[in-house]
């Protein structure tokens, strides 16, 4: 067997086969002979605008709410999430999405001291609300004990679901039902963590709550 | 193209698609029959490997173990969806990737876009976890730029939960065979792996399931070989320890197996067939102490408490059930390139062409930096995730720690010598005159060894010279793999740091060593203990231990993290994880987070990691190797000989879910 | 998602007004109608936002039940001390289901009208005839190893998903609703329908129609009960089998039993074969065993659950084995 089977590198050369072969497989339209560089040459044809089907026109709703201490008045699409909103609007792109669907809790943002996923949650719907997300966390530079012990426990590793998790936490220290491990792990079990940080989170939001 | 998120969904719905259709094939164990032998493995690796004569020695050995293990497809589900974003000006591109290879995605488009390489610019400063799938480029990273071409302004693409499902890699199934034939000592007189994965019909991926069964145990006759099937599928991709993770599945559990019919004990059975050196390559291992591993990981668990005869022990309404396996994967390092600037007002900074996919990429190579600068490490600053730097490696097969480590570090001990070279020759220092050697550098300052008051600060040095900054370029080029490098293009900063690292000693040192003798790898044991609810086919994970030998420990806590994600990620294929296709036309049919199960908090035991801590002094003058993914081996093997051991129930398909454990 | 309106009232007429207009639904945590709509599988043309209608509230009511506001989270009721001490079956389904996150959304009335996660429903790829009536059921030869075995028709065999259902279906709560008529109230067991030949028809609600409250009745008993809910991991999943049990024992015979399964049927599934057996039974082993036959006894299985059949007899066994050692 060859030296190596792990072959790390096969993306670091672009002549490499299988990277590009792998890569052109995932196009629909890849077929055989394929040449590359007309791809870019029909993109860039500019001119001929493609005919839109007939689509109904979004619906504006307005809705004043608190995010992070500072009041806003919005004009949305109705269709809009709180989610969506935070990050595309506001330029908080803290909060994550990583399912949409309320499936992983990389959303969790806190809405009038309660943890809920801003994914399924309508922007609209948020009149009069006050909204907390991880930058509204941290007291100018002093952060929040929760920030403070996930760091201190190494509480992630990408860190894509840390936000989500570190409100998720804030809300389950406030609400009172978590009083052991089995507890916690059961009360933090609406964020996924895929790079698996599970015990050191854990770890940190005993000390939080210990503190 | 869409102003907003909220459009663009809206229309992308309205889209209508026909298609002729044709009849799907779609399983794998339906269409076993059509296995072909592909020609290579990932990176050209060979599909068949043997040594003596394997099935005669299977046939006549005293005691044998024949059976199949199944795994389904898994999909990696990094929590960062994948998402580009590109922008053009005039000729210029600039990419925002979520991806493991900054410098495959440069290379990549450039050739796919018809494009000169200097022309593209990447960026993957924070990525949301990779796990294999990013270190392939699928549509969006090549869409997003044609897009932005052809309306001219910048583009953001980001895949759903649900299109990651369908377009962006997954693990291959697997049906493997494996044969054990040992002597009455239990010492194997030969082993078989065979294995059957699937791939696509558009392209050819195998999953070298056999790969660590080449050299995990010591037999003179071993057979060792993999087919593929094509189905209407995605392409798979590796998914982390690519091979090793579902292979070490199928041989661990054998293992076990095979102690039972021998009435060893499974930990034992390793023992007695310790491979002393690599027998396929004929090798020395660079440095292993699995034997220290097996030791005391059983010590922890409490291995004692284990019964030999299944389904004897209780904890109140509870089986309980210990189990073990091996973990291994091989340590890599590839070329790779680092700059090293020291400015004037005293921090210092490093740019290297890797990226952290949350690995602790930065945080480690801080350490080394730091370490080699002589500098707090507050006072240095790593800078990845861009293609405009030196040529660093890809993030996969656990290589970036070894591979860019050594570059970072020389890199920044030839900046210190430059600047020590400085003081030497200038005559307003107090070390004028003296030689290189007698001089040592330690926070911030150079001093003379045997006169530590004979001292002067970088900054000192750098503003009496007028130097707002001072560079050093290096790159070492030391690979394990077979091929040598491709030589850096003529007058890239890879060639300029080739060149200039001729002069340094770090360099130099790290590639005058000879490793061809060598065979590089890491080892590790998993030790589990499970709860099983017999009435319900309930596992509960007690506890799992893990003492892995991966060479020097460079940071407690991000190894310690990724050898539990690891293990977390083995808790899912184990357990629960798995992709289903539908029957009739092979759509995913599993494609999002509620039904496409991955562990969550409350499914994590308690977890204790341990490290043997030796440095492989072979593998780089650091000593680590890689940690990313041994931790995923054998850890699916070990739960599953727990299960088993707990309720004498063999499920050798995967994942172990209570259906199974009820019938 | 298809553009919509979103129209805020304040009192129930209004929102039985808009209610009435083609193409509108109610909204409450929008935990389920968003995760729909955000997949093209609800296109509402009118979103009615209830939230600040008076239904917030948990009343006890002079026979010793509980009336339950429609619009009363998740979270508030299976935290309710009443709840807890009175009906720990309904507390326990209640916070087996989903995550904190979504409990602090999902509305007792969202509860009870949430639709199948058959993934078939779920992706408008596929024939599904609860989604496009007609169209065929792709989960009759697909996977379906999460489909039910109970009250399944040729045209459908989706399970109901919600566990705080069973629960309340083993409670015999009453749905109270309010429509352009006035109010009237729908027993439980006559809310949910069963798939027959219309898949897509799953309640009795008429067009308009609001759900205002939840009663479950007085019981001496209910501090008896229980809810065990089997899945592949350990949270945040459905259920592959549950069960929702109260026992009236006294003197070590079963005076009455209140049984519902989970997971298994196409709606919240009353095990009025099981209660049967029980009722008058002496509480044992034995004749745990026997309701669970008699529970499943009608149970068809297809391709990929046929182990929802023997999964679901052991968790009603290990269910009334728990729940008779309450004291
Ligand atoms: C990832 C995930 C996991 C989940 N896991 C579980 C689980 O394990 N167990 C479980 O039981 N559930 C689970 N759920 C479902 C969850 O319980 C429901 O989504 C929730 O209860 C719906 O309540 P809601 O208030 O959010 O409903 P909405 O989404 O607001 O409404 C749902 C439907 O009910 C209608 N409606 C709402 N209120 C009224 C009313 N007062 N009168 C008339 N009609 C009304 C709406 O028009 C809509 O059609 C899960 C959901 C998700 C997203
Ligand atoms: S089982 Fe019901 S919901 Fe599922 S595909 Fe068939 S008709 Fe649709
Ligand atoms: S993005 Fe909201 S729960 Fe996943
Ligand atoms: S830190 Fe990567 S998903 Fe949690």
């Amino acid at each position: 067997m060859a030296d190596n089977p792990n072959h790390p590198e096969e993306n670091d050369e672009p002549k490499a086969g299988t990277t590009r072969r792998g890569f052109l497989s995932q196009l629909t339209f890849a077929g055989a002979g394929l040449t590359l560089a007309p791809l870019l040459g029909a993109a860039s044809t500019k001119g001929s605008e493609p005919v839109l089907a007939a689509a109904a026109a979004a619906e504006i709703t307005t809705v004043s709410l608190t995010i992070n201490g500072k009041k806003h008045l919005l004009s949305l699409d109705s269709r809009m999430t709180l989610l969506d909103v935070l990050r595309e609007k506001l330029s908080l792109p803290g909060t994550k999405k990583g399912c949409d669907h309320g499936q992983c809790g990389a959303c969790t943002v806190l809405v009038d001291g309660r943890r809920i996923n801003s994914c399924l949650m309508l922007a609209g719907m948020c009149a009069g609300l006050e909204v907390t997300s991880i930058e509204g966390l941290a007291n100018r530079d002093q952060l929040h004990p929760m920030q403070h012990a996930f760091l201190k426990h190494d509480g992630f590793q990408c860190g894509y679901c840390t936000p989500g998790q570190i409100c998720s936490a804030i809300g389950l220290v406030k609400e009172g039902h978590a009083h052991t491990d089995a507890e916690i792990k059961e009360l933090m079990s609406g964020n996924i963590c895929r790079c698996g940080a599970y015990q050191n989170i854990v770890a940190a939001i005993k000390e939080v709550q210990n503190a | 193209m869409a102003e907003t998120f909220e459009q663009a969904e809206q229309a992308a719905a309205l889209i209508k698609v026909t298609y002729e259709e044709q009849p799907a094939i779609v399983g794998l164990e339906e269409n076993l029959t059509s296995a072909y032998k592909p020609a290579a493995g990932l990176g050209g690796a060979a599909t068949q490997v043997t040594r003596g004569e394997a099935e005669a020695a299977f046939q006549s050995a005293a005691v044998r173990s024949e059976q199949t293990y199944t795994t389904p497809v898994y999909h990696h589900n990094a929590m960062e969806p994948h998402a580009t974003i590109a922008q053009w000006e005039g000729d210029k591109l600039t990419v925002y990737d979520a991806t493991q290879s900054v410098m495959g995605v440069k290379g990549l488009l450039s050739v796919t876009l018809g494009i000169p390489a200097e022309n593209v610019q990447v960026y993957a400063l924070y990525i949301g976890g990779g796990f294999g799938s990013k270190g392939f480029t699928w549509a969006n990273t090549l869409l997003a730029p044609m897009a932005a071409k052809q309306f001219d302004r910048p583009v953001k693409l980001v895949l759903s939960r649900q299109q990651v499902f369908s377009t962006a890699g997954r693990r291959t199934q697997t049906v493997q065979k494996v044969s054990l034939g040992a002597d009455s000592t239990g010492k194997l007189a030969a082993v078989k792996h065979a294995t059957i994965s699937e791939t696509s019909f558009v392209d050819e991926f195998v999953e070298t399931a056999g790969v660590a069964t080449t050299m995990l145990y010591s037999t003179p006759n071993l057979d060792v070989s993999h087919e593929l099937v094509r189905l209407n599928r995605g392409t798979p991709c590796p998914t982390r320890a690519p091979g090793e993770a579902p292979g070490t599945f199928a041989l661990e559990v054998a293992m076990d197996e095979l102690a039972e019919q021998l009435k060893i004990d499974p930990a034992q059975l390793r023992l007695i067939n310790h491979a002393d050196m690599e027998e396929q390559k004929k090798k020395q291992f660079s440095e292993k102490s699995l034997k220290e591993c097996y030791q005391k990981g059983a010590e922890v668990i409490g291995w004692k408490n284990r019964k030999a005869e299944p389904g004897t022990l209780r904890e109140g309404n509870y089986l309980v059930g210990y189990g073990m396996a091996t973990a291994t994967y091989p340590a890599n390092r590839s070329a790779s390139t680092a700059k090293a600037t020291l400015f004037a007002d005293g921090h210092a900074e490093i740019l290297c062409g890797t990226q952290d996919i949350g690995t602790g990429t930065y945080t480690v190579m801080t350490q080394v930096a730091a370490d080699a600068f002589a500098l707090p490490p507050e006072k240095v600053k790593v800078k990845l995730g861009d293609s405009s730097y030196p040529k660093g490696a890809q993030s996969g097969g656990s290589q970036v720690s070894a591979s860019v480590g050594p570059p970072i570090r020389a890199a920044a001990l030839g900046a210190i010598s430059k600047l020590i070279r400085l003081a030497i020759a200038d005559p307003s220092s107090p070390l004028h005159g003296y030689k290189e050697e007698e001089i040592m550098a330690d926070n911030g300052k150079i001093h003379l060894i045997k006169e530590p008051g004979r001292v002067e600060t970088y900054v000192q040095i750098m503003n009496r010279k007028g130097l707002d900054k001072l560079e050093a370029q290096a790159k070492t080029n030391v690979s394990t793999r077979p091929s040598t490098p491709a030589p850096a293009p003529a007058g890239s900063p890879e060639a300029k740091a080739e060149e200039e690292s001729k002069a340094n000693k770090a360099v130099q040192e790290d590639e005058k060593m000879d490793r061809k003798d060598y065979a590089f790898h890491s080892f590790g044991a998993h030790f589990v203990k499970v709860l099983v609810d017999p009435d319900l086919g309930m596992i509960k994970i007690d506890r799992i231990v893990g003492v892995m030998d991966i060479g020097t420990v460079m940071n407690l806590k991000t190894a310690t993290n990724q050898i539990m994600g690891g293990m977390i990620f083995g808790i899912g294929m184990a357990l629960m994880e798995n992709t289903q296709y539908d029957p009739n036309n092979g759509r995913v049919v599993t494609r999002d987070l509620a039904q496409y199960l991955v562990p969550v908090h409350a499914d994590i035991p308690e977890i204790e990691v341990h490290f043997i801590n030796k440095p492989d002094t072979f593998i780089s003058p650091i000593g680590a190797r890689g940690i990313g993914e041994i931790g995923i081996t054998g850890i699916t093997a070990a739960i599953a000989n727990a299960v088993y051991n707990a309720t004498g129930k063999r499920v050798r398909d995967l994942p172990i879910t209570p259906d199974k454990l009820i019938s | 998602m298809e553009p919509f309106k979103l129209i805020r009232v304040h009192d129930n007429q209004a929102a039985i007004r808009t209610a009435l207009m083609a193409g509108s639904r109610f909204i409450a945590g929008g935990t389920n109608l968003i995760d729909l709509m955000k997949l093209h599988i609800e296109t509402p043309k009118q979103v009615v936002d209830i939230n600040k209608l008076p239904f917030s509230g948990i009343e006890e009511l002079p026979d010793g039940g509980l009336r339950i506001g429609a619009l009363v989270k998740n979270s508030d009721l299976a935290y309710h001390p009443v709840v807890i001490k009175k009906y720990p079956v309904l507390s326990e389904a209640l916070l087996s289901g989903a995550s904190p996150q979504l409990r602090n959304m999902a509305s007792v009335g969202g509860n009870l009208m949430q639709r199948t996660r058959c993934p078939y429903f779920y992706n408008t790829d596929f024939a599904c005839n609860k989604r496009n009536p007609g169209s065929g059921c792709a989960a009759l030869t697909g996977y379906n190893r999460m489909n039910a075995v109970l009250g399944t028709s040729d045209h459908c065999i989706a399970t109901h998903p919600s566990d705080m259902c069973v629960a309340l279906a083993a409670l015999d709560a009453t749905i109270h609703v309010q429509g352009t008529k006035g109010s009237r109230l729908i027993p439980f067991g006559e809310f949910h329908r069963l798939p027959g030949q219309t898949p897509h028809v799953e309640h009795s609600l008429l067009p308009g129609e609001l759900i205002t409250h939840v009663d479950i009745p007085g019981m001496s008993y209910s501090y008896r009960s229980h809810y065990l809910k089997v899945r592949d991991r350990a949270s945040y999943e459905f259920a592959l089998t549950s069960a929702a049990v109260l026992l009236d024992i006294r003197g070590g015979r079963i005076q009455k039993a209140d049984i519902a399964l989970g997971g298994v049927g196409t709606k919240p599934w009353r095990a009025v074969p099981a209660e049967k057996v029980l009722n008058g039974a002496s509480a044992d082993l034995q004749t745990y065993r026997a309701a669970a036959e008699a529970a499943l006894s009608q149970a068809k299985s297809y391709k990929d659950n046929a182990y929802k059949i023997e999964l679901a007899k052991r968790t009603l066994v290990r269910a009334l084995t728990t729940a008779a050692a309450i004291s």
